[in-house]
């Protein structure tokens, strides 16, 4: 079924929860005011909620579903995270929302330590069909502990699988995956692409984790990018383009396990790799993507594997600090220049 | 509640003597140097996980703690699976993977013995949030000791028990010591039962090396949880008879007359007195379930000893569901 205009990335999310939900009664949300206004006896008498999440991705679902399966929780992300680990390994499928990657501290053990190891360290009996929404990125002022990009330190832990959506045909796909994946899915919204508008297909789909995705095919160059830097990438490439170099472009998609499968096969027809990634520079998936490729594809390179990231600093919050934090086509063609100009004499 | 009947008396001090014998001979090997890795050893807290237990069925849920072995026999955990897990065998309830820390059953509804201090509450809080989606009426017993009472998910978890009236019941196993330190110093509360009135719900202190009197007051707890009145925190007052781990020293012992007193008492000999007395079961029984007990453990080492290791390829499975 097509519909007749595009939807925001924001809505494409809510659609998604909506579906699952509708799909499988094991399917619940918990967070913080993911309805808001729980007690308050006139938004009870007329089953509204109050802010539908702190973004209002989940506007509606609980006037919906009842509190019972949108449910909102105290400020306690350790136990809400901790209790969304202990409904999974029980056979129900949380979907538990943490407002921002950067709070993942109060709650980290219960996927570093509890959730992500319980199927290894109970001998395979365990399932863990939970999946942690949370939001990432800069680029909206929203200063050093609202706006980190930690899907890299999270796809670190094994047993966790990360996926970063860019488009909001892929976020739907991916988040209807996650919640069917009999795994810890970190599904890692940007929070300023909420905005984004695409064409989205009004049924429920499917798209599989662990595929990246090649957004344009190319000889010269591979560009390995994650979430919205994808678009940078594209930006590139177009300009690239314009000097008779013809970058692919990888948008990786999949986090953790990511796909070393079509990222090697790429590196092996261009000899050459830019990784661009906004989170920091090193013990991060850039660093692993650049160390994955100098293993397995060396005698492919023809020169030195780029890496285009934020630089190793916090996040900065004036305006024009965050822009420079952020890599911008400029940026990565001022730093990869060492590359790109190695191809133009051989493209002229 | 469930009356404690002379069957149910007989295997409740069966499961006492098994932990004990368990946890002597796990003691045994470790020095030894037979065992790998860390264990923390339950002898002498009997009384709580079998007392607390008695009330469960199969499908009830724990969560438990570093100090693990003896809830999980008291929930019904296999013995030789869980000797041949801390063999790190094959044949182990984990296969070999979890090890002492980490020895689960979720057939039995053992959520897994945690190697980190106070993990249990947040997974009790959702396998308790599971029995009030689904509408059943199992309950959840969060077993945590006097150290895991001062993690901050101590705090978020009673809270959010209490808010949402779930079914579960906070048992606390004060053994005197948070690893190497008193809960004298580390507590600013007399009582971790007191801190229950903070969360609106009913808190109880017992003697923990009574088996009665944990029995009776979990067992209160229990209906009222699986009656939907909600969350309860029961603090046993019991004693660490070893060490934090096998190793440990134990300087920090024995810092009062009532403290070494308290130290003798020996919660099996006390039950064994009161049950021959209430006539639950006879000084012949007694005998005989002491019998069964210690050959159990006996058959449960002499079959981790015969199994075989993990295969090297049980490293890479398991880490992520098809």
């Amino acid at each position: 079924m097509s519909r007749k205009s595009n939807i925001t990335f924001m809505q494409v999310i809510n659609e998604a929860l909506d579906q699952a939900m509708a799909k499988d009664d094991r399917v619940f949300l918990m967070g913080e005011d993911l309805a808001g206004g729980a007690t308050v006896k006139h938004l009870a008498e007329a089953n509204q909620d109050a802010w539908g999440g702190v973004f209002g991705v989940t506007k509606g679902l609980m006037p919906k579903y009842g509190r019972q399966r949108v449910i909102d929780t105290p400020i306690s992300e350790m136990s809400y995270m901790g209790a969304a680990v202990g409904a999974a390994v029980t056979g129900l499928r949380p979907v538990p929302e943490l407002m921002f990657n950067d709070f993942i501290g109060y709650c980290l053990d219960t996927i570093l330590a509890q959730g992500s190891k319980m199927r290894y360290m109970f001998g395979g009996k365990a399932s863990m069909p939970l999946t942690v929404r949370t939001t990432h990125g800069a680029g909206a002022n929203a200063a050093a502990q609202h706006s980190g990009s930690y899907y890299g330190l999270l796809g670190a832990i094994p047993g966790v699988k990360v996926v970063v959506p860019t488009t909001p045909y892929d976020a739907k796909g991916l988040l209807l995956a996650a919640i069917e994946d009999n795994n810890i899915v970190v599904f890692s919204e940007d929070k300023t692409l909420y905005g984004v508008k695409g064409p989205v297909p009004e049924e429920y789909y499917t798209v599989p984790i662990g595929k990246a995705q090649i957004k344009r095919a190319g000889t010269d160059l591979t560009i390995v990018a994650i979430g919205k830097m994808v678009f940078v990438a594209q930006a590139v490439a177009d300009q690239l383009a314009k000097e008779g170099v013809e970058a692919e472009v990888i948008d990786l998609v999949t986090v953790a396990p990511w796909d070393q499968a079509t990222v090697l096969q790429s590196v092996q027809k261009t000899g050459r790799l830019i990784i661009i990634d906004e989170a920091q520079p090193h013990n991060n998936t850039a660093t692993d993507i650049a160390a994955v490729v100098a293993d397995q594809a060396f005698d492919y390179l023809d020169g030195p594997v780029k890496r285009i990231t934020a630089p190793n600093t916090p996040v900065p919050f004036a305006t024009n600090l965050e822009q420079l934090y952020l890599p911008s086509a400029q940026s990565v063609l001022t730093e990869a220049q060492e590359i790109i100009t190695d191809l133009k004499p051989i493209k002229a | 509640m469930k009356a404690l009947t002379n069957e149910t008396a007989k295997a409740a001090y069966q499961k006492m003597n098994t932990i004990r014998d368990f946890e002597e001979h796990v003691r045994k090997i470790f020095a030894a140097g037979v065992i790998p890795g860390f264990v923390h050893l339950y002898a002498g807290e009997e009384a709580i996980a079998v007392a607390a237990c008695a009330h469960l069925n199969q499908q009830d849920y724990i969560t438990s703690t570093h100090r693990g072995h003896g809830h999980c026999i008291a929930k019904g955990c296999d013995v030789n699976g869980m000797m041949a897990e801390i063999y790190g065998k094959t044949t182990g309830l984990c296969k070999g993977k979890g090890g002492s820390m980490h020895i689960a059953d979720l057939d039995q509804g053992m959520l897994g013995a945690n190697g980190m201090v106070g993990g249990g509450f947040p997974i009790a809080i959702g396998a308790a949030l599971r029995q009030q989606y689904l509408k059943t009426d199992r309950v959840v017993i969060c077993f945590f000791g006097d150290g895991a009472a001062n993690e901050g998910a101590f705090h978020e978890s009673l809270n959010m028990a209490a808010i949402w009236k779930l079914p579960v019941v906070f048992v606390n196993e004060n053994n005197g010591f948070g690893e190497a330190t008193p809960p004298k110093y580390a507590s600013a509360s007399k009582t971790f039962a007191s801190r229950a009135a903070a969360y609106d719900m009913p808190g109880e202190k017992v003697d923990g090396k009574d088996f009665m009197a944990v029995y009776n007051a979990v067992g209160q707890a229990v209906d009222r949880a699986r009656a939907g009145e909600g969350p309860s925190l029961i603090e046993c007052q019991t004693y660490r008879t070893y060490g934090h781990f096998e190793g440990d020293e134990q300087t920090y012992k024995f810092d009062s007359p009532e403290e070494i007193a308290f130290a003798k008492r020996d919660d099996i000999q006390e039950f064994r007195a009161y049950a021959l007395k209430a006539n639950l079961f006879t000084e012949a029984e007694a005998t005989a379930v002491e019998d069964q007990a210690m050959a159990a453990v006996q058959a449960a080492v002499q079959f981790a000893e015969d199994s075989p290791l993990p295969d090297a390829q049980a490293l890479y499975e398991d880490v992520y569901a098809d």
